[in-house]
């Protein structure tokens, strides 16, 4: 299928999260190693504001279309200036933090033994892009689609960055995932572009119009992916440090909705 | 050791007639002639200190420490060869990455010490290998409180409440019993000033050259994490070390 536009269905299921992985008998075959996400997370979005970085994610992991644990963190602090947000497998996010984790640690230990930097948010950035495409050459795919923010310290400049499970990276001062990626960006760069300019030049927007922004965003995300939650968290990231914001909710209207069929009690 | 050798000590692996390793002895011989390093357990914390000798005028500053990180909570400082201890030092978190692999929870100090121990005495066993010519201290704070090691050349290690090992560690070590001996204990915060005393102190100005205090500490003020003695503090307890040698001989 490669080479192929994709169809609307896989469009807007891009971790084939649903319908739920059927296990089919085994047969006689070869051993293979490609694998489906089994627990999942939804679209992440990622913005920079004047002074640094803003990423948001929800706090829900789904079991195929089950909104099955309700209070997942899926943005993960790394160091003292880097967040990643995290889309896609659960189990191998999880195994992301620790090998992650295991790494700064060991990268922290010799900063103070040897004086050497400590790892900024573009080398964990490039790091994660080498595995993603390792692990896709090997037809084992790490199921993941992240986002890294940070604050470079010698450049005194933000960072924003894009890696999915082929290990394929970009980077743009506004990013989303998924579903996202069709609902909440040109959302996010409608406003972008309107304070900054289409080059991105002019002022960036301040912090509070990047988190009112991503509230908005994340509001239109919960009212049209079924895969979403409205109970979802902010990350900031400025030359202060990582700030993770408390679980919020977005203020929701569906008054409209008792005309529509099929919502709510089918009695009728 | 005035007779020292006389075929004996050709090989790690032979004993003496009246049983001794001399090429251990000799690997000891290497500790003594390192700069002081010295470790104090603390009430809320541990401190670690080095009197690290500047061979040249051209070295870079703050450069070739002889203090390093081996986990979040775990620090190493070592007298001796340097190139033996940066060994032992990748040895050491090669074991603290292993053990939180394995159990996913951070490895405490008297663990560690076993492990590197280990290690080191493996290197007096065989005669294709010479044992580490470093005494290393090891100091941490974990979920069993503040603790501090030392690992000898033999691989045998022992745990202190403040401990000593290079030039001077004997008038180090009564020092620090005196500094021990205070009622209440001391906090990290009076453990760097009297460290800081104690290795001005044992410093020979006229024989040695001249060296930089390193310093580093695991205490709540550092986050239960091994970081270096901020630099304003340091500089405190280096002017309070030097008014007090000064004192000091002011009484002579």
């Amino acid at each position: 299928m490669w080479g192929q536009p994709m169809s609307a269905y896989d469009a807007f299921n891009a971790h084939a999260s649903f319908p739920l992985p059927m296990r089919s008998a085994p047969k006689a075959q070869p051993v293979s190693h490609t694998q489906q996400p089994v627990v999942t997370g939804t679209s992440v979005l990622g913005l920079k504001f004047k002074g640094g970085v803003m990423l948001a994610a929800d706090n829900l992991a789904s079991y195929g279309s089950l909104a099955r644990f309700r209070d997942i963190q899926r943005l993960h602090p790394l160091g003292s200036h880097c967040v990643m947000a995290v889309a896609g497998d659960m189990a191998d996010f999880q195994w992301l933090k620790r090998d992650l984790g295991s790494i700064l640690r060991e990268e922290e230990a010799l900063s103070l033994t040897d004086n050497h930097p400590s790892l900024s948010a573009a080398n964990i950035y490039n790091y994660l892009s080498i595995i993603f495409y390792n692990r896709r050459s090997k037809g084992d795919p790490v199921w993941n689609t992240v986002l890294v923010g940070g604050w470079d310290e010698a450049k005194k400049e933000s960072f924003l960055g894009y890696v999915d499970l082929l290990g394929t990276t970009y980077s743009s001062p506004t990013l989303a995932t998924g579903y996202g990626a069709h609902i909440a960006q040109p959302l996010l760069r409608e406003a972008f572009e309107a304070k900054a300019g289409l080059d991105g030049k002019g002022e960036l927007p301040t912090a509070e119009e990047a988190e009112k922004l991503l509230d908005d965003c994340m509001k239109v995300l919960f009212y049209r992916d079924a895969r979403s939650l409205n109970k979802y968290q902010i990350a900031t990231i400025t030359a202060e440090g990582v700030k993770i914001s408390d679980s919020k909710s977005a203020k929701t209207e569906w008054g409209f909705a008792e005309g529509l069929r099929g919502y709510g009690a089918q009695d009728r | 050791m005035s007779s020292i050798g006389t075929g004996y000590d050709l090989d790690v692996s032979t004993y003496s007639p009246d049983g001794r390793l001399f090429q251990i002895e000799y690997a000891n011989k290497a500790v003594e002639a390192a700069g002081v390093a010295i470790g104090l357990r603390c009430s809320d914390g541990v401190v670690l200190a080095v009197e690290r000798m500047l061979h040249s005028r051209l070295l870079v500053k703050g450069a070739n420490r002889r203090i390093q990180s081996l986990d979040d909570h775990i620090g190493m400082a070592s007298a001796g060869l340097l190139a033996d201890a940066k060994n032992l030092g990748n040895r050491g978190r090669d074991e603290v990455h292993n053990y939180r692999d394995s159990y996913d929870s951070p490895i405490t100090v008297q663990i560690l010490s076993d492990r590197m121990s280990g290690y080191v005495q493996a290197h007096t066993c065989y005669g294709s290998s010479r044992p580490f010519g470093i005494s290393t201290l090891l100091a941490g704070v974990d979920n069993t409180g503040p603790r501090l090691f030392c690992i000898e050349p033999s691989g045998v290690y022992y745990g202190y409440h403040g401990a000593a090992v290079g030039k001077g560690k004997a008038l180090a070590k009564t020092e620090l019993e005196k500094v021990l001996a205070k009622e209440g204990g001391v906090t990290c915060r009076e453990g760097v000033m009297e460290v800081a005393r104690i290795i001005h102190l044992v410093h020979d100005d006229n024989k040695d050259k001249e060296f930089e205090l390193e310093m580093t500490w695991v205490c709540a003020e550092s986050g239960g994490k091994h970081k270096a003695v901020p630099e304003d503090l340091l500089k405190e307890a280096e002017a309070a070390a030097r008014a007090a040698l000064e004192e000091g001989m002011e009484e002579d």
